[in-house]
């Protein structure tokens, strides 16, 4: 392979692995407090994207209004599931919740495929976004350079918030003790909606980048991504957001590398990341950021 | 006459009954019928599989569609006669020895089931070490490995064409059969000191290993067998259908199942028996949703994909109101008949 | 005295830079009834974790029956012959009384999974001689009344009998019980002594204890080892423990004068 392929491929494994992180971190925030797997988070990025389509669809909005308005309805959205679907269930056994996520899931797809047919819909892109410039010999896309920024700058955005805000503060120690939070007058259920509402909000946005990079949506696109950004989740430590990028980022460069340099494993391309999860699983649980906590006896 | 033996008595007749029952609606009613008979079979002995493995000894696996797709693949191969392959392998050779063998339909079932349950065994010693929901993402990973192994393996498994023309072999007295020799072999399992064992472990692994329980083996046993019947099951189901392919064997078939085990009881053989009749039953109904119909002169179009939607809203409700489900951790025993019918009596 | 049952030579346990124990030797010699205590936060439990095999210490060894155990799993440990009940009871919640004693006796079990599925005979016979020896063991320990009750439902004193009665059903040389008397009144107390003393000779059992109540522990126990954050500070019998100036200091603002 020549040397321009590669970079190419490079910035396509930035792009996808970053799309993974964005996605990662609604999973390893919400684990991080509640101890749950949410399948329906896939399904949220899902919905910016049919959020944007209708917006600028339907409703006529120019994109860019379309794009603020999908990602709040999203973030709407997942606070809405957690409301409804994970909050009656916090006293319950933790598999209870997960069966719960579960169903959701289920449901926002088929409720998807009733309300906007299962039919993949194609996607408005604004030209300035995916007409491709030439350098040297590489030709690149802005999307492709834009997507990692736009990732980083929502990272360093998001650390801030959770390292120098009070509601940060609340969701480490949710994350440490839930009941002695509790105890301490923090409004528990408001900040876990808070983190619901930004782990939405950045899977909405991803869903969208997701959409302009690859232009159909249908109800199902949601679920894949969803896993290997859990992957990639478990990979950089579970409940850390630095590990969820860092995950991300690995994830995609492995699935990009590896189908450019092995074509003939392309046709797995989708079992790389399950994997990668059982050797991360078996080797070392907590992943590259992850905390080790022991059951007590 | 004694409990005991009274208890056995009335099972022969619930059985000949069974039969009798089957044997008629074999000859009268239409195939429709006898095809939603048929699947409650197959579903009760999936649900019984999962029960097993998550009701009864506390592993939450999503991985029932992977062991299903190794039993329908598996028997499918079997049963077919070297002809049938070369003529649909139209893709890639068929490779020896797939290209020559064929057996007989019981045997072919059996087949499934055991491989099923050794691809359990490799599952098992990387995973069962996990716990809770990371158990089940596993699982769910490696269901998900399996089915895009069989769409790549070509060679064996005819790739993304799938299997067309298995020739059907089960019956309604057939597929009874295998349910019921499913039911007692793990009625006979759980209610034997090994079956508390499980249960020890479902409540309290800390507390299992002090009691002496080797609670790493128990669970690689309990996920075998639950594999092993989970395939059996698959198999009957890819000979019921007649047709295979990868596309089937997605998470909807495990959710599927997921869905019947909890609506009758984690941990309650009876009660997966009455959910999967009643759930087989209402999926059925539901596809009336999806179809168009008239309703007092009015025409109301069909909504497709609606049955989805009851179905994960039903799941959801039961979850959050009524989370033991149909039965709870009980069952059904014709003691609790009894006692129950005398207090009646006396009351 | 005879030859120690079980003896521990210098077990160091770490947790990350903690030292939950550190260089502790002690020994239970065959047939007695000894204590463990030290203040809250001293490493008890820390120690029966490590004789049970549920941590691996970093520095020492653990000799039960003249056999290194050192590191063995928790099953492996207890069908050496050692069982032990919780501090907080871990009882087999949705089984019954009868059923949890049961899973007791599994791991003397000889016929394998698959034979009760074939109705073997000798499976069967087993069986039933489980659940006599469970049964009678639920006599002995007054719990006749709840054998067919679900164990979450028992009451609190009925649990840590039950739990005690599924220790016993394993059939072991050492028993070791974690706070025993935790949540008794003063008469249930007095009780649990009588019933250890009793336990000993009807099974012919060494018992190791950890004990808060030092009434208990001053009236049960044939020697007495303190720990105070990880370390070995004394040990002897009850008298001695008692009059020991370091033990008045680690216990200062708990009250000794009544023991």
């Amino acid at each position: 392979m020549s040397l321009d392929m590669f970079i190419q491929q490079f910035f396509n494994a930035i792009t996808l692995g970053s799309l993974y992180g964005l996605i990662a971190i609604g999973y390893t925030m919400v684990y991080g407090i509640l101890r749950l797997i949410n399948f329906a988070h896939g399904d949220i990025l899902m919905l910016g994207a049919y959020f944007v389509f209708f917006g600028t669809t339907t409703f006529c909005l120019p994109w860019g209004l379309a794009v603020v308005v999908a990602i709040l309805a999203a973030s709407a959205a997942g606070i809405l599931i957690d409301r409804i679907a994970y909050r009656p269930l916090r006293e319950a056994p933790r598999i209870s919740a997960l069966i719960s996520a579960i169903a959701v899931s289920f449901f926002i797809e088929s409720l998807s495929v009733v309300l906007f047919t299962g039919l993949p819909r194609p996607v408005y892109q604004p030209d300035w976004l995916t007409t491709a410039f030439q350098v040297g010999s590489i030709r690149l896309l802005p999307l492709t350079l834009l997507v990692p920024v736009i990732s980083f700058v929502l990272v360093m955005l998001l650390l801030w918030m959770v390292y120098h805000t009070k509601p940060g503060l609340a969701m480490r120690a949710i994350s440490k003790d839930i009941e002695t939070t509790r105890l301490l007058g923090v409004r528990v259920d408001r900040i876990i909606a808070l983190t619901f509402g930004i782990g939405s909000a950045l899977a909405a946005a991803s869903g969208i980048m997701w959409a302009l990079r690859y232009p159909q949506i249908n109800p199902y696109m949601g679920i894949f991504p969803g896993f290997k950004a859990f992957i990639a989740a478990v990979l950089g430590g579970i409940g850390s957001i630095q590990g969820a990028m860092l995950g991300g980022l690995i994830l995609g460069m492995l699935e990009i590398m590896t189908v450019a340099f092995l074509p003939s494993l392309s046709g797995f391309r989708d079992a790389f990341a399950f994997v990668v999860l059982l050797l991360v699983l078996f080797y070392k649980p907590t992943g590259i950021f992850g905390e080790h906590t022991e059951e007590k006896i | 006459m004694n409990s005991v033996l009274r208890n056995r008595v009335l099972n022969v007749l619930l059985i000949a009954a069974l039969g009798l029952f089957l044997y008629w609606a074999e000859h009268n009613l239409d195939g429709y019928k006898i095809q939603i008979l048929n699947l409650i079979a197959v579903n009760a002995i999936l649900a019984l599989s999962l029960n097993l493995i998550y009701g009864f000894t506390g592993m939450f696996s999503l991985g029932h569609a992977g062991f299903m797709a190794i039993g329908a693949y598996v028997s499918a191969l079997c049963i077919l006669s070297p002809d049938q392959k070369e003529m649909m392998w139209i893709l890639e050779e068929v490779v020896w020895p797939v290209s020559v063998i064929q057996t007989p339909f019981w045997f072919s079932v059996l087949a499934g089931g055991a491989l099923a349950a050794l691809f359990g065994l490799l599952i098992a010693l990387p995973v069962l070490r996990l716990g809770g929901d990371y158990l089940g993402i596993a699982t769910l990973g490696f269901a998900e490995i399996i089915r895009v192994l069989i769409v790549n393996a070509t060679p064996i498994t005819n790739g993304s064409l799938g299997i067309k023309g298995i020739p059907m072999h089960s019956t309604l007295l057939v597929n009874y059969a295998w349910l019921l020799v499913t039911l007692y072999c793990l009625i006979r399992l759980l209610n034997s000191n090994v079956g508390n064992v499980f249960k020890a472990i479902r409540d309290d692994e800390i507390a299992a290993k002090v009691m002496g329980i080797n609670v790493f083996g128990y669970k690689v046993l309990s996920f075998c067998i639950g594999a092993f019947f989970a395939g059996i099951g698959g198999a009957l189901m890819g000979n019921l259908l007649t047709t295979i392919d990868p596309k089937m064997f997605t998470f909807l078939l495990t959710f599927n199942v997921l869905m019947i085990v909890v609506a009758g009881g984690l941990g309650s053989m009876t009660g997966s028996l009455l959910s999967s009749a009643i759930i087989t039953v209402l999926l059925e109904w539901l596809r009336a949703v999806e179809e168009p119909f008239s309703f007092a002169g009015f025409d109301v179009p069909g909504i497709p994909g609606m049955r989805m939607v009851v179905f994960s809203l039903v799941l959801l409700c039961i979850i959050l109101y009524r989370r033991e489900g149909l039965m709870g951790m009980r069952e059904i025993t014709w003691n609790a008949l009894f006692r129950f019918i005398n207090r009646r009596r006396h009351a | 005295m005879t030859s120690p049952l079980l003896e521990l030579t210098g077990v160091t346990m770490r947790f990350g830079g903690v030292v939950a124990v550190d260089d502790l030797s002690m020994h239970v010699p065959a047939g007695s009834v000894t204590g463990l205590i030290g203040p809250n936060g001293a490493g008890k439990t820390t120690v029966f974790n490590v004789i049970t095999g549920f941590y691996t210490p970093q520095n020492g060894n653990v000799r039960f029956n003249g056999e290194t155990i050192t590191g063995r799993q928790p099953h492996l440990v207890c069908k050496a012959g050692i069982a032990r009940t919780f501090q907080n009871i871990r009882l087999f919640g949705n089984e019954t009384a009868l059923q949890n004693v049961m899973i007791g006796c599994h791991v003397r079990q000889k016929s394998a999974w698959w034979m009760p599925v074939l109705c073997l005979p000798q499976a069967a016979r087993e069986e039933r001689a489980i659940e006599q020896k469970s049964l009678s063991l639920l006599k002995r320990l007054d719990l006749m009344i709840y054998a067919g009750e679900k164990a979450s439902s028992l009451p609190y004193g009925a649990q840590r009998r039950l739990e005690i009665a599924r220790a016993l059903a394993t059939d072991p040389t050492l028993l070791v019980l974690d706070e025993p008397a935790a949540g008794m009144n003063p008469q249930e107390s007095q009780d649990l002594m009588r019933f250890i003393q009793h336990l000993r000779e009807e099974f012919n059992l060494t018992i190791l204890l950890i004990e808060h109540d030092m009434k208990v522990v001053m009236g049960v126990c044939d020697h007495i080892w303190v720990l105070e954050y990880g370390k070995l500070i004394a040990d002897g019998n009850a008298q001695e423990i008692r009059n020991n100036p370091r033990v008045i200091e680690a216990y200062l603002g708990e009250d000794m004068s009544h023991a």
